[in-house]
């Protein structure tokens, strides 16, 4: 039998708080991550003295916005003055990544209380230079050399799914068609407005098969999260959610050393960890936030994640599986597609919405019992995942 | 997982060490800033004869130049570290795209 040496500690989100996400010309970087964050020790009912660590996930502050050591320059805008305060990178999984090492922080006994923040201030730039910034998440010396940007890694991944599974750019589609309702629903969300399967399919190519409506947004924004020991938590309050399971994987950052793209070892490896953590299967989950960048992404997760069979993706979305009320809700915020992507916010935003359906608090997009949740958080074609059950209370 | 292939010459004077198979592919419409004079192009991961993968553009702009998962292409030139290809079926009279643009 395996010796377990290390005691770790079981962990709560006490707190969590996220500004709008969208396009706010009049708001900077530092401003967003300040709503989030006092937004978050306000909900977990901490003062910022309390706080004894700041983890910062932001992808590309330095390319975006010019500004380089962050997480300091947003700590004391906070009044942290004195605690450690870091920047994590993962690409798009930053915030994931940054929620992954507080939780580290607080599970093995170092700090009692630490606050996680990601933010991305994306819409200052145009497309073509977001477009830039972003393809830096992939190999730059090999893919990005020769023209690629994530849409087209994206795209490529598609076609192959397409070719080796039959999935149809219908059922794509259906992914864009089911974010944008939930969206619609969701007061924070960047795109707020419904969209039909046809006008999905007729959006303007963007890497084919890919269309707008298969593509996330560019937004700004910011999302934050408290995270105490889960036995202090009941000191607080009683609406704090528990870390059943928390897992960091990697890979090759070049999509084409990769042997089969239509699934990524990543996040098939950090969802097993989290699910034999949490001592559950992906049957037992209640509904789940999935990495939606582009809509083939959450329909490969769905499968990695064991929600869909391996190529059934596709249909199990078109099917309505994955609709509020369907077997498993994916993306109840509306996701990355229409909830927006301030790169290094959504994975701690991921979190936020998932404790807020935990809570019974997503109004008209609550999804009824739900008991466990699941976040899943990707860093560029697949090279970092990080996946989180959460329990309520 | 390998794409299947016929068993290939790899000497060094066989032609077909030029030769690679199209493993996946997408044409960018919306490129990076460096690029935006080049869009649309066709991008794609392509099989080499050892097996090894790499991604490269395919020349050309009409739709039969275009290439498809399993197509077999042919190795034209490199520029700054960036491959190109073009599809091999192609008659050389209706090719548009045999001088890779100069890269910036």
């Amino acid at each position: 039998m395996e010796v377990v040496l290390v005691y770790m500690r079981s962990v709560a989100v006490l707190g969590i708080g996220k500004t709008a996400f969208g396009a706010f010309p009049d708001r900077d970087l530092r401003s967003l991550a300040v709503e989030a964050a006092n937004l978050a020790m306000s909900d977990a009912q901490l003062p910022s003295e309390k706080l004894e660590a700041f983890y910062l996930g932001n992808f590309a502050g330095p390319s975006f916005v010019g500004q380089n050591h962050l997480a300091p320059y947003i700590g004391t805008a906070l009044g942290f003055l004195g605690i450690p305060c870091t920047r994590i990178e993962d690409a798009c999984a930053s915030g994931g990544s940054a929620f992954f090492h507080a939780w580290q922080s607080v599970a093995s006994g170092v700090y009692d209380s630490v606050v996680v923040a990601g933010v991305e201030k994306m819409t200052s730039q145009s497309t073509p230079r977001v477009t830039e910034i972003l393809a830096g998440a992939g190999d730059m010396a090999g893919e990005g050399r020769a023209g690629a940007t994530f849409p087209a890694l994206f795209a490529m991944i598609a076609r192959r799914h397409m070719h080796q599974y039959g999935t149809t750019r219908e059922q794509l589609a259906s992914v864009a068609v089911k974010n944008h309702a939930n969206g619609a629903k969701n007061p924070l969300a960047h795109m707020r407005k419904l969209i039909s399967l046809e006008q999905a399919l007729a959006g303007k190519p963007i890497a084919e098969p890919l269309t707008v409506f298969d593509c996330s947004l560019i937004s700004d924004g910011a999302a934050a999260v408290v995270l105490v020991p889960a036995d202090h938590a009941p000191r607080y309050h009683s609406r704090f959610a528990r870390i059943r399971g928390v897992a960091q994987t990697s890979d090759y950052v070049a999509l084409d050393r990769k042997d089969d793209i239509t699934f990524f070892p990543a996040v098939q490896s950090a969802g097993k960890k989290a699910y034999e953590a949490a001592g559950i299967g992906p049957e037992d989950i209640s509904l789940a936030e999935l990495h939606d960048c582009f809509t083939i992404a959450e329909i490969i997760a769905s499968e990695d994640l064991g929600f869909a069979q391996k190529g059934e993706g596709g249909p199990f979305a078109a099917a309505g599986c994955t609709a509020i009320g369907g077997r498993i809700p994916i993306n109840t915020s509306g996701g990355l597609k229409a909830k927006g992507h301030p790169v290094g916010a959504t994975g701690v935003g991921q979190i936020c919405d998932i404790v807020q359906q935990l809570r019974g608090d997503a109004g008209e997009r609550q999804v009824a019992r739900s008991r466990l949740g699941l976040a899943q958080n990707l860093g560029g074609s697949g090279a970092t995942c990080v996946v989180t059950i959460l329990e309520a209370a | 997982m390998a794409v299947e292939t016929e068993a290939l010459d790899l000497t060094e004077e066989s032609p077909v060490r030029n030769e690679a198979v199209v493993y996946t592919e997408t044409v960018v419409f919306a490129p990076p800033e460096r690029y935006a004079a080049d869009a649309p192009y066709q991008l794609a991961i392509v099989e080499l004869p050892s097996g090894e993968r790499t991604t490269v553009r395919i020349l050309g702009k009409t739709p039969s130049e275009r290439v498809s998962i399993g197509d077999r292409v042919l190795f034209v030139s490199e520029e700054d570290g960036v491959r190109f290809y073009r599809k091999s079926t192609v008659p050389a009279e209706e090719q548009t795209g045999n001088t890779p643009r100069p890269l910036i």
